[in-house]
């Protein structure tokens, strides 16, 4: 396993404490002009969603952490397992409910999403930031309703339930974006 | 902006019958200090001839150049050009960057810090800098008497005030007295010098004297000061060691201590050295960040704001 120096921090760098993966996510450089420099980071656990605020000295190390991402498609759910599959080497990752998260709600077969591996396992996963799903369920909108700060809530296909305004109707597709659970746009009848 | 200050900068110094000089960017010799890095440079056309070529670096600043004019000529002089400094980058560094440096022979601290006040003054309109010591900007922001107290104590204040969480405390245990005050100036005190305009810190502790004359007494106080305005540390000045062997001690030290840290040992011999065994004036000089400068007049926060092409762009 590497090795960061501090003159390697910087943002986006994926670094290992005690085991676990984190990524900096703030590096400032303090450095009086004859005297030590000081490197204040903050760090997220890519585990645990937790940060840390560390201060580092001009020469101390950070272990690096084996992190990387691939794009996988949601292949299929087993109980409390969603499995993905690399496109390019079939290669299989299982990922538990606890790991996949409130993400869920959004999965549909043959999605492409990003996966995070930390020592070749997958940790954490993100669906893409936009999906195109069927209403399977909502209550039928009033005749000439156009206006759009009407909502109501109506059920997707995947299970996702997200508030829509009130002209869509069963069948419709929408647009979702996953990182606010928010409705986008209608797709088609 | 930058143009405009340039323009006045020169005025400033052509006011006060002080002359530009040029001297090389590169240079065999350079400034051996404990925390700053030199880039170091082959003289060769490509890597084949590399190891036969020789070894040059870009300065860190023009403080060898400029004190062998110095030596030789004792006349008033300054310099604005670029310096590079390793692994410098941040909101207020780049590893490229303007200094101002000037040097006045037979100027004692207090006229040095005066005409660094007048300067600032005429720049950034900051006022008459205040000018307060080492020693009582630590008592008044931290209650410590940083030439007194004992290196736990400035632990424990930096434990007190929260700026190190449990284990960068424990990976901290091998940092010495000036590390500690270091973090205690850089990230409590710093902040408050020159809230309100300039502020000119002097006397520092003799262990942080770089190439400053060290004043006997008890403590000993390195005659060195620094101008901050609105908590930006914008310029560094010495009442100039003149004793070569003096500095060669110094230099010896300053590479046990780079070692130490993991650092490349600095050649400690230099043409400054000879120059100084025939004698270097009693001067003192200053260097003044002119990218930080430009930042405050300009109300900028990243140095790359102030800057045409900042080393990731450059």
């Amino acid at each position: 396993m590497g090795t960061y120096k501090t003159s390697d921090f910087r943002k986006g760098l994926k670094v290992q404490i005690d085991g676990e993966p984190y990524s900096m996510i703030e590096m400032n450089f303090v450095k009086p002009g004859k005297g030590n420099a000081f490197y204040k980071c903050k760090l997220r656990n890519l585990l645990r969603h937790t940060t840390l605020d560390r201060t580092y000295k001009g020469g101390d190390s950070l272990e690096s952490a084996d992190v990387e991402e691939i794009t996988a498609q949601y292949l299929y759910r087993q109980a409390d397992t969603f499995v993905f599959m690399q496109n390019e080497t079939y290669e299989q990752y299982e990922l538990s409910a606890e790991q996949v998260g409130d993400a869920w709600r959004f999965l549909k077969e043959g999605m492409p999403c990003s996966i995070m591996l930390f020592n070749e396992n997958p940790i954490t996963m993100t669906p893409p930031n936009h999906v195109e799903l069927k209403v399977e369920y909502c209550e039928p909108g009033a005749k000439g309703d156009t206006a759009t700060n009407v909502t109501k809530p109506v059920k997707l296909e995947t299970g996702a339930e997200v508030l829509a305004p009130a002209f869509i109707n069963m069948g419709n597709v929408i647009k979702v974006d996953t990182r606010s659970g928010d409705y986008v746009e209608r797709v088609s009848v | 902006m930058r143009a405009n200050l340039l323009r006045r900068l020169r005025d400033f110094f052509h006011q006060h019958g002080v002359w530009e000089v040029e001297t090389p960017l590169l240079s065999a010799d350079t400034v051996i200090d404990r925390h700053i890095d030199p880039i170091r440079v082959t003289l060769a056309a490509d890597s084949n001839s590399a190891a036969a070529a020789p070894t040059y670096w870009l300065q860190t600043s023009p403080e060898f150049g400029m004190k062998r004019l110095l030596a030789a000529y004792a006349q008033p002089i300054y310099q604005i050009t670029r310096a590079f400094r390793a692994d410098e980058v941040g909101a207020w560094h780049n590893p490229e960057f303007t200094i101002v440096e000037w040097y006045r022979p037979a100027h004692a601290m207090h006229d040095a810090i005066t005409f660094l006040s007048q300067l600032a003054d005429t720049l950034l309109n900051s006022g008459p800098a205040k000018t307060t010591s080492y020693r009582s900007a630590f008592q008044r922001c931290l209650g410590l008497d940083p030439m007194a107290c004992s290196e736990a104590d400035l632990r424990r204040k930096a434990q007190t005030l929260k700026l190190l969480d449990a284990a960068s405390l424990a990976n901290a245990q091998t940092w010495d007295r000036d590390t500690w005050l270091d973090l205690l100036l850089s990230q409590c005190v710093q902040p408050t010098l020159g809230e309100n305009g300039a502020e000119i810190i002097y006397d520092y502790p003799a262990s942080q004297a770089a190439l400053a004359r060290i004043r006997p007494g008890d403590p000993p106080l390195a005659e060195r000061f620094e101008l901050f305005v609105q908590g930006v540390e914008l310029a560094n000045g010495y009442c100039e060691l003149q004793d070569a062997d003096e500095l060669r001690r110094r230099n010896q030290e300053a590479n046990t201590l780079r070692q130490r840290d993991g650092k490349p040992p600095l050649p400690e011999e230099s043409r400054l050295l000879q120059a100084m065994d025939h004698g270097l004036p009693a001067c003192s000089g200053v260097a003044l960040g002119f990218d930080r400068l430009t930042m405050l007049a300009a109300g900028a926060e990243s140095i790359d704001q102030v800057i045409a092409f900042p080393i990731d762009r450059a």
